[in-house]
């Protein structure tokens, strides 16, 4: 999605000399992605695969211009790393670390809104548009271009969906990890909002969990605001109430954040709710013809 | 999340400056003490209608003490039992209010709520009777609050200036401690003090914050079942849940989706076990010690390699069922990065994978002999 993300996306990574970090850098790079530098502060000068590393963010930016920063900085120094990313001009932080307090995350949403910047997550497997660029620990061999939106707030779920939309013939234009806390960065209504705007979307898979409202506040976006068909899973029907389900946003509490409500809310919006992730293709394909 | 007991969380609500009864923890018979006024013995536990439940008794002296303490000793609050009593003194009162602080997950920010039917639980009360305020973070509680507060609520004015200096302690509290849920119900008006004290706490701490929290101790995740207690020390996301097929799978997402499928096929999982993103053989183990003492009919292992790799899984599987013998069956699917390998590990080993989740579904659910 060019919008956000596109070929000439110039992506640092925080964190890059971590296991996870040089694992990813190299990956993001075989699919594509213009990893331009990596930041560990202390490590400054070394390379990882030939890819400069810098003190901080300030100087990574400066050198190559970089507008992109993926985050894999542990979760005690995540909210500092993203500060440093967004006060040194990035434009859009894909946070990957998990367990970043959600008190840090609320002040990180304010602070990146005040200075016009994106974040995508926390705890979340990030940005990829087949053919351009991906940001984020998305496995490359799922994907396959073309026009289908998805939005997910889990990882391997999502990938299991995306491996069944290329599986099933279609493709996909963007695919969006949107992150299992509490709070994240981008929302399902900012997400769905930029698919109805890229042309190279015809139709959205959204897949949801229990926990929370955002299901169903974009239940009452998409009525108003999608013209673009809407093709949702939603996860965690059999979960019990009270229970977190290993994402930190994955509870059902005082009753609310069930399935069935989210469910409900998006059937009532006229999405098509799969049952299962596996018949998630053919539903897209009634919705296309 | 780590709930703390009422009594821990009125120590920060008074180190914050939130005034509370009169009171003393007890943590055995030595320590209770000779006294005189009319008083409530409440019992420590974290769950709510104590009251109701015989958890909180009006006592006058040392030997009514000592009684409540042994019939309060013998009841089950959800599974909980009282091994430490708050004896708390009377406070005459007129009003009672409720109010908390929490996160609202759709804006994004904490949200302040308030009414005038406190006593009961939030969830009885009225929407048209709770006030909800919300609260940038970056910028704390303004002044205006409590003049805007007060008005709705038609309070005194004399009111004005402790209730804008309670809600800072209870923002400051929420901020600075890191957590989800800061709630005092009833928060009661003492018209001859004129001030506001706070009956009850209910204190939530944020897990993921306890890092920057070694002062606070967690005295309820011991009523955890024993497993789900264990998982946590080791830092799996585990739920014991009711059904006979053991799961394990990774990523939080694929689970639910997983227990989903089952329950779809009539058949209920044991267990939400979410492996996480691994490539640490060491943690395959781990999990697999853990379903193997929920004595499942079978076990489904269900893997999306994409950032785990599926040959690591299947050298763990290997490893920890030679090291556990379990007695019951296993049906694994494997599918995405190093799946063919992975296939190879499992088959040489005499184990048969699927790569399409409704078989392996279909299979596992065939061997529990559920249906």
């Amino acid at each position: 999605m060019v919008i956000i993300l596109g070929k000439e996306s110039k992506i640092i990574v925080q964190g890059i000399t971590g296991h996870q970090g040089m694992f990813h850098a190299r990956a993001m790079r075989d699919f594509g992605s213009k990893v331009v530098a990596g930041v560990t502060p202390g490590k400054g000068g070394e390379k990882i695969d030939n890819i400069p590393v810098y003190n901080d963010v300030d100087a990574a930016v400066k050198a190559t211009g970089a507008d992109v920063s993926v985050v894999f900085v542990p979760a005690p120094y995540a909210k500092d790393a993203v500060i440093e990313a967004i006060d040194a001009g990035i434009k859009l932080v894909v946070i990957v670390t998990e367990h970043i307090p959600f008190h840090d995350v609320v002040e990180l949403v304010l602070y990146s809104k005040i200075k016009g910047a994106r974040i995508i997550g926390p705890n979340c497997p990030g940005i990829a548009s087949p053919g351009l660029s991906k940001a984020g620990i998305m496995p490359n061999m799922i994907f396959k271009p073309g026009n289908i939106g998805v939005l997910s707030r889990s990882g391997t779920l999502t990938y299991e969906v995306v491996n069944y939309i290329s599986d099933f013939g279609f493709g996909e234009s963007t695919v969006i990890g949107l992150g299992g806390d509490q709070v994240i960065g981008t929302t399902f209504i900012e997400a769905l909002s930029l698919f109805e705007k890229d042309p190279d979307t015809k139709a959205i898979v959204m897949v949801g969990e229990i926990g929370g409202s955002a299901e169903e506040d974009a239940a009452e976006f998409i009525k108003k605001s999608v013209s673009k068909p809407v093709i949702a899973y939603i996860a965690g029907r059999s979960a019990p109430p009270g229970k977190r389900m290993g994402h930190a946003g994955a509870i059902i509490s005082r009753g609310k954040g069930t399935a069935e409500s989210k469910i409900k809310a998006l059937e009532a919006a006229g999405v098509k709710v799969a049952d299962l992730p596996i018949n998630i293709p053919k539903l897209i394909k009634k919705q296309l013809i | 999340m780590v709930k703390l007991l009422e009594y821990q969380g009125k120590e920060l609500l008074s180190r914050y400056g939130i005034t509370v009864p009169k009171s003393i923890i007890i943590k055995n018979e030595t320590s209770i003490p000779e006294f005189k006024t009319t008083s409530f013995l409440k019992a420590q536990v974290p769950v709510g209608h104590r009251g109701e439940r015989g958890g909180v008794v009006k006592v006058n002296n040392k030997a009514e003490v000592e009684k409540a303490i042994q019939n309060i000793s013998k009841l089950k609050f959800d599974g909980y039992t009282a091994d430490s009593f708050l004896l708390e003194e009377e406070v005459p009162h007129d009003l009672e209010f409720y109010v908390s602080i929490s996160l609202d997950r759709s804006t994004r920010l904490p949200v302040l709520l308030i009414s005038k039917k406190g006593g009961v639980d939030i969830e009885k009360i009225e929407d048209s009777e709770i006030y909800r305020y919300s609260i940038n973070p970056l910028m704390g509680i303004s002044d205006y609050f409590s003049r805007l507060i007060s008005r709705q609520l038609s309070l005194p004015d004399i009111l004005t200036i402790s209730l804008l200096q309670l809600l800072n302690s209870l923002f400051n509290i929420y901020k600075k401690e890191d957590a989800e849920l800061v709630e005092i119900n009833p928060l009661v008006l003492n018209s001859m003090k004129n001030g506001l004290i706070a009956l009850d706490s209910k204190v939530v701490i944020e897990d993921d914050a306890m890092f920057r929290h070694k002062e606070i101790t967690d005295y309820t995740s011991r009523w955890l079942d024993p497993l789900e207690l264990e998982a946590k020390q080791k830092g799996i996301s585990f739920v014991r849940l009711g059904g006979k097929i053991g799961v394990i799978a990774n990523g939080a997402g694929l689970t639910m989706a997983t227990l989903d499928i089952l329950k779809n096929n009539n058949a209920d999982a044991g267990d939400f076990l979410d492996l996480g993103g691994t490539d640490d053989p060491e943690k395959i183990t781990q999990a697999f010690e853990l379903i193997n003492k929920t004595n499942p009919s079978a076990l489904f292992v269900n893997i999306f390699g994409g950032v785990t790799k599926c040959d690591v899984v299947a050298d763990g599987l290997i490893k920890a069922i030679s090291e556990f013998k379990p007695k019951f069956n296993i049906v694994v699917r494997l599918k995405g990065f190093r799946e063919k390998e992975a296939t190879e590990i499992l088959k040489s080993n005499g184990i048969n994978s699927f790569s399409d989740m409704e078989e392996a579904v279909k299979k596992v659910i065939e061997l529990a002999g559920v249906k």
